[in-house]
């Protein structure tokens, strides 16, 4: 028989006010292989765990369990404590008597009683437990970063100057991302394109990155350290190994296409590089707006081009490759203005977005930095910002808070100010968030040298009358509504999920929240990873975020990424299912129960088999096998049986 | 929407903001007078709550702060606040932006009696109640008419 110990944790008064945990270790010491049993106020504690430690030496004990806290937080302190004095790691369980048990109770003697039993449930299922060792999988020490904007390019960067190559996959032709669209950022009011296209240059130069543009990521299978994907680089219609990046092509090509780097405020040809800073800066034949792949007629493009480039017979390439981690840092879009039906649905010209203002702001924009609107090219001298145009609108939009829109709407109006000196910005907000380094200085400059007026209402309705845009909205700091005729309007749309992050996340099988962003594995704790090992995730991808923290969120991904890489090889948990292969009547049903591809049929054998570097020990497959060959290790089916009879107060 | 036959005149029109509406002057008069820069007010309200009057007043010192700023000079007139306002510094001893509120007040009024808007004066009490009125408060009347 094992001798078993129990230590029982107070948790200051986080157990001990509910739990009488004096009686839980007095009725611990009754069971049945407990060898020992006590109970400390701060068992994760350094004193704490040294008497787990010392406990163990001295009283023999071939198994702990530690009655605490939940598993997730202090099973691999306590694992390791236990390991330290001698016993294998798996001889060492947690009751949970915290979170399923004093945090949900009242009661004091019913809640004592429960954690009694929880006790006794676990003490049955360590008496069965088998030693185990670690399954040792090997590790390909090469990176996939998705999404060339600032957080891909920064994580990458981390990466590559760690020594480990990575393969930098961008949907676009160039990277960038919408940092690129950007005019100056706040609240320092530096040139975006500035600071951004350094980055971009050191990152198409890096010996370690391998950027793929004009690419997406096709499929993905494989676990954590052996990941296999398929990406896909789609037709350029230009060799660009050939092509010298001259510009003919873009000068002569006859088609208009809108551009959506500029928001659809200037054209470019059907042969394009989205902005003149592009890495890699070659051109694209966008097929659909191409007048010979339309008519069959033109290829002025292929006639100008003198090295020969353009290729019109290119097709989509599949490229294969292995890598070991997986950063997935897609970004954002914004809610189209078409949605907003009561802002005039992208019907009304002078009603433009965030993002098409930047694009009207930057120097190197449709206006060349000049504040023109859309409709005739008039400089506006009224203009209207509005804040949370579908961010905080739980019962028609979105109901989060797009964290960005505050700040860069002051910094639309100050910037504004700074180009038409007699023009009157006006913004309309809900609440101000300045939570930031100089983030809040940032804007009560605007409020107060600026000249800037902030409304502080939600604004109702907006519509053309002549050639004003017309805003209704409210002031409730006078009580009163507001009614402005603009010359222009910007709405400061909710950010949102890229289109394509939906799809992508069910090739990666990792998680998205309720909103469509990506799911960290922890709130606070674990913000770079996804629950499922060798994913990270970087950027607004993940949520609403600017461009410092964007950054720091990268390159903390990227941290992660190269603290798995500098192991020799990688560890996963042994406790996860394996076969009877005896028993096993190769009826297949775990592989359609199994989320994670871990099952696999053997032609030969004519059983199914475990891949255990896939295995996440879920339990699906154990409980669908209908011929009990399929076990969970440390839960097999007598541990299960056994702790079920004790949990109902029976031995 | 006022002009429709058998409607009363509204209570609550909206406010028609023009850039030259918030720049015509009220506020930008206000400022010179005061010394102050009624901009800088970011209505958290510490002047209101820490205001010993405020209960007689019919809109808040804040208010009237954010009156100035979009330069509604009708509705802090049409007010009886900067009359009721006592002077007593407790609000621009509170300000978190450094304004000198009592200063502003003291602008105000001061605007008020150049456009000889009606007001409340000491020719307007009776001797009866002069005999009655505390002399701090009628001291208080003078000052403010003196500003």
């Amino acid at each position: 028989m094992k001798r078993i110990g129990v230590f029982v944790c107070h948790c200051g008064i986080n157990i001990a006010e509910t739990v009488d945990v004096k009686r839980v270790a007095e009725e611990a010491m009754k069971m049945e292989g407990v060898a020992y049993a006590q109970d400390y106020i701060y068992m994760c504690s350094e004193p704490g765990q040294t008497l787990v430690r010392e406990k163990i030496v001295e009283e023999k004990l071939d198994a702990v369990i530690i009655a605490a806290c939940s598993p997730n937080l202090h099973e691999s302190t306590f694992r390791a404590a236990a390991e330290e004095a001698g016993l294998n790691p798996w001889q060492c369980e947690i009751a949970n008597i915290r979170e399923q048990c004093s945090w949900v109770h009242t009661d004091r003697e019913k809640a004592t009683s429960k954690a009694i039993h929880i006790v006794a449930t676990i003490v049955q299922k360590t008496k069965l437990n088998e030693s185990l060792e670690p399954i040792p999988v090997s590790i390909t020490k090469k990176a996939l970063v998705i999404g060339g904007g600032i957080a891909g390019i920064q994580a990458a960067l981390d990466i590559a100057d760690s020594g480990h190559k990575v393969i930098l996959v961008e949907k676009e032709s160039s990277i960038g991302g919408h940092m690129a669209q950007l005019s100056e950022t706040f609240p320092t009011l530096d040139c975006s394109q500035c600071i951004l296209t350094p980055k971009m240059v050191a990152a198409g130069k890096h010996p370690n990155i391998e950027l793929m543009t004009y690419s997406q990521v096709d499929e993905v299978s494989g676990y954590v350290g052996n990941f296999k994907v398929r990406i896909r680089q789609k037709a350029a219609f230009v060799d660009w190994s050939k092509c010298n990046g001259c510009g003919l092509c873009m000068e002569k090509c006859p088609a208009k296409v809108s551009s959506v780097f500029d928001r659809e405020l200037a054209k470019h040809g059907a042969i394009y590089v989205p902005f003149p800073q592009a890495v890699p800066n070659k051109p694209v034949i966008d097929k659909d707006s191409c007048i010979y792949f339309k008519s069959g007629k033109c290829r002025l493009c292929e006639k100008v081009c003198e090295i020969g480039a353009i290729d019109f017979e290119q097709e989509d390439r599949f490229i294969e490759e292995e890598v070991g981690a997986i950063i997935t840092a897609t970004g954002f879009d914004t809610l189209p203005v078409v949605d907003l039906a009561e802002y005039g649905a992208g019907e009304v010209p002078d009603v433009i977005d965030g993002l098409a203002f930047e694009r009207l702001l930057s120097a190197s924009g449709p206006t060349v930095g000049e504040v023109r609107r859309p409709s005739d090219g008039m400089v506006p001298k009224e203009i209207v910002f509005v804040q949370c145009a579908g961010s905080r609108d739980p019962e028609r939009y979105k109901p989060y808070c797009s964290k960005i829109c505050c700040m860069y709407t002051t910094k639309h109006a100050l910037l504004y100010k700074h180009r038409v000196h007699d023009g009157q910005p006006y913004i309309f907000y809900i609440d101000i968030r300045t939570g930031g380094k100089g983030y809040e200085e940032f804007y009560h400059n605007a409020e107060e040298e600026e000249g800037i007026i902030y409304l502080r209402g939600k604004v109702a309705k907006i519509f053309r009358d002549g050639d004003k845009t017309v805003v209704w909205g409210t002031d409730t700091l006078t009580g009163r509504n507001i009614e402005i005729a603009a010359d222009l309007v910007v709405l400061a749309t909710a950010v949102v999920p890229k289109d394509s992050t939906a799809e992508l996340v069910k090739k990666l099988r990792i998680q998205t929240g309720p909103n469509g962003f990506l799911a960290e594995a922890h709130p606070k704790l674990r913000p770079v990873e996804s629950i499922n090992s060798g994913f990270f995730i970087a950027g607004a991808a993940q949520g609403p975020k600017d461009i410092p923290e964007t950054v720091s969120q990268a390159s903390a991904a990227a941290c992660k990424v190269i603290s798995l890489f500098s192991r020799d090889h990688l560890e996963q948990d042994p406790a996860i299912a394996w076969v009877d292969e005896d028993l096993c009547g190769g009826c297949r049903i775990c592989i359609s129960v199994c989320p994670y591809d871990a099952r696999e049929f053997d032609e030969e054998k004519g059983i199914v088999i475990v891949n255990e570097a896939l295995c996440e020990g879920c339990g699906s497959c154990v409980a669908a096998c209908a011929c009990g060959a399929t076990q969970q290790r440390n839960l097999s089916d007598s541990q299960i049986k056994s702790m079920v009879t004790a949990s109902l107060g029976g031995v | 929407m006022s002009e429709k036959m058998g409607l009363a005149p509204p209570k609550s029109p909206p406010i028609r903001l023009t850039r030259e509406i918030v720049n015509a002057g009220f506020k930008q008069r206000v400022d010179e007078l005061s010394g102050q820069h009624s901009d800088a007010c970011y209505q958290c309200g510490n002047c209101s709550s820490g205001c010993p009057l405020a209960q007689e007043m019919d809109i808040l010192p804040s208010r009237v702060m954010r009156l100035v700023q979009l330069g509604q000079s009708d509705d802090i007139f049409n007010s009886e606040t900067i009359w009721i306002c006592a002077s007593c510094f407790q609000c621009t001893v509170r300000c978190p932006k450094g304004i000198d509120i009592q200063a502003v007040m003291d602008a105000v009024r001061q605007i008020a009696m150049d456009e000889g808007i009606d007001h409340f004066g000491p020719d307007q009490i009776s001797p009866e109640l002069a005999a009655e009125v505390p002399q701090p408060g009628l001291v208080g009347v003078y000052r403010k008419l003196a500003t």
